[in-house]
């Protein structure tokens, strides 16, 4: 096994003081060899289907049987694309949107003035509730699914966007409460003080001073509920069936059965999901690594 | 050591504590107009009491219904329990959840911690390739359930290039003893990028003076790794392998896109089965009574977590408040 062998480089995880020159000169010494061979199998791992997945969402079907699944494709085409785009997807996209948004919005404005509370009030009421909340990290959405079916269906939402963005963004709550607590905890309370002393109130606070500091913190459970709500399967799948409020996975799984084996345009429409996050994470990919481990990056 | 934290973040409780002893500091009062009421927390606590909450006891009640999806549901006693406690499918969808889970976290946790802690290190192309490393954490579990369906397809996937020396036409979703490793291979693809994160964000957090002073003692790599870098990345992996264990419980869409639980039943984890008895089956009484069974073990999952990881300092500030 090559395992034990992959050990840190030595100094090279300080991110402070005189470490980076000492950092430099060791490496030059001893590159680590067995944990770059390591990370570039797992490179590979990665590239590979994805490469697969582009290159092979340009083939055209009779194509797509005959060449090697790796190689480079002989007449590239765009025939699946348009095939997909002509299928729906706008209105998949449309409605993935939608939901994405106002999960997004649903959250961010429920749990600000709640991690404001839980993070400045003695309440009991408060601080029993929020123990209650944590409960909901790791309940599983699917052992709910048959009675939020049950009420939706009771609230006459069935089959509307609105179905999948109230469970969505109550299964978001949990974690979006808590790092905005997290991060309204550490803002001094001389800050408060200094707030009350000028006379202003609870809600002018948190206007003035808690959304503004709590910016980076809202923007990181922003990106942690969107990519949920963006990649959302179940909700969606129960609590919707028509055309038109279709979202973008269960899109994807459509396609799947309406294709058959086309492959190829299967594999368009995958790429086609991808894209939109795609140019997300290349405008923001700080915000969005970051959001990703939001809370658990001990 | 609890409660004097708690005092010194939230200005709010050591109020209400001093007033209670009899001794009102100067400032106190304006402090206690400035407390947020408890009305701030009611929307967020409402919502998901009705829509988390809620479904929680309603799927215990259901759970001693007949329903088979309109209509009310009509109690029916404890007739559900009995044919769940007979029922060999319940336990074995168990065990295939519990295989899964052992088997992921054995898979992905030394494989995110490798990559990580090398992501974490210096060497020069680390940026670019570790940001690739992640580009899985974009796709929806749909895209890569499909993806991987299709690569993985003995007629047309990348299998089929394979010499038959190394088992060409191989086909690991459609062979009833090969398809859970392969979800697992699917799982440990998607997943392994977020785990990577964290272990690298941990391990960037080790002080290079303990590898400076270890490189002094002439211990070398190997033995830096194991006497240095893994006991500072234990509470990592703690949090790391929680979140696999929540995941593993909660691993639904990949599976059922992927395998749909075949081929037979040698993929139909429990909530799978849940599942297929509640939306396929139109028993959702019955299905109800698996999914507290799964709820309970969810439960009991979220004590760990807020206990045993990084929350624990939260439940530690209520328990002081």
């Amino acid at each position: 096994m090559t395992v034990p062998n992959v050990g840190m480089p030595p100094a090279a995880t300080a991110a402070v003081g005189d470490a980076p020159r000492r950092r430099r000169r060791v490496t030059r010494q001893r590159p680590n060899v067995v944990a770059g061979l390591f990370a570039a199998l797992w490179f590979l791992l990665v590239a590979v289907p994805l490469y697969y997945l582009v290159s092979s969402s340009l083939r055209r079907r009779s194509d797509y049987l005959a060449e090697s699944p790796l190689s480079i494709p002989d007449a590239p085409t765009l025939e699946n694309y348009r095939t997909v785009l002509e299928g729906g997807f706008g209105r998949y996209l449309f409605n993935n949107i939608v939901v994405t948004g106002g999960t997004v919005a649903l959250v961010v404005a429920l749990a600000l003035p709640a991690a404001y509370a839980v993070a400045r009030s003695a309440s009991p009421f408060v601080q029993r509730g929020f123990s209650m909340l944590l409960i909901g990290l790791a309940i599983p959405a699917q052992a709910t699914i048959i009675p939020v079916y049950l009420m939706i269906t009771q609230l006459r939402l069935y089959d509307t966007l609105l179905a999948i963005i109230l469970p969505t963004a109550a299964f978001a709550l949990p974690v979006a409460t808590l790092v905005l607590t997290n991060s309204l905890r550490d803002v001094p309370r001389e800050l408060y003080e200094a707030q009350a002393v000028d006379g202003a109130g609870p809600f002018r606070v948190l206007v003035s001073l808690v959304l503004p500091l709590a910016r980076p913190a809202v923007v990181t459970v922003s990106v942690f509920t969107a990519l949920t709500a963006w990649n959302g399967f179940l909700f969606p799948l129960v609590l919707t069936q028509s055309q038109s409020t279709r979202v973008l996975t269960l899109g994807l799984w459509n396609f799947q059965g309406q294709f058959g084996t086309n492959v190829p345009g299967l594999l368009a429409a995958v790429t086609l999901s991808v894209l939109p996050i795609f140019a997300v994470y290349l405008l923001g990919r700080r915000f969005l690594l970051g959001g990703l481990t939001a809370g658990f990056g001990k | 050591m609890a409660s004097t934290t708690s005092a010194l973040r939230r200005p709010g409780s050591g109020a209400t504590d001093r007033s209670r002893r009899g001794r009102p500091g100067g400032r106190r009062p304006a402090l206690q107009g400035h407390q947020p009421s408890a009305w701030y927390a009611v929307p967020a606590f409402g919502f998901f009491a009705a829509f988390a909450l809620l479904p929680m006891l309603l799927v215990v009640y259901l759970s001693f219904t007949d329903w088979g999806g309109f209509g009310t549901p009509a109690v029916s006693g404890a007739g559900n329990w009995s044919r769940l406690v007979e029922d060999p499918e319940v336990r074995a969808s168990l065990l295939r959840t519990l295989a899964l889970t052992v088997l992921s976290w054995a898979v992905q946790t030394p494989i995110a911690l490798l990559i990580g802690v090398w992501a974490a290190g210096p060497q020069r192309n680390r940026a670019v390739l570790s940001s690739l490393f992640f580009l899985p954490l974009l796709l929806s579990t749909a895209a890569i359930a499909l993806l991987w369906q299709a690569l993985l397809d003995p007629n047309f996937g990348v299998l089929r290039t394979l010499p038959e020396l190394l088992g060409g036409g191989l086909n690991p979703l459609g062979d009833a003893s090969l398809a859970i490793y392969a979800v697992v291979f699917v799982l440990t693809w998607q997943y392994v990028p977020f785990h990577t994160l964290l272990y690298q964000s941990a391990a960037r957090g080790i002080p290079a003076s303990l590898y400076e002073a270890a490189t002094i003692d002439g211990a070398g790599r190997v033995q830096q790794f194991l006497t240095i870098t893994l006991p500072q990345l234990r509470y990592t992996v703690i949090t790391s392998s929680i979140l696999m264990l929540v995941g593993s419980l909660t691993t639904f869409d990949t599976v059922l896109i992927l395998t749909n639980g075949g081929p037979g039943t040698a993929t139909r984890i429990a909530p799978l089965y849940m599942y297929t008895t509640g939306f396929s089956g139109f028993e959702f009484g019955y299905a109800s009574a698996i999914a507290v069974l799964l709820l309970v073990l969810g439960a009991i999952l979220s004590l760990v977590v807020t206990r045993a990881t990084g929350f624990r300092d939260m439940s530690s500030q209520q328990e002081g408040a």
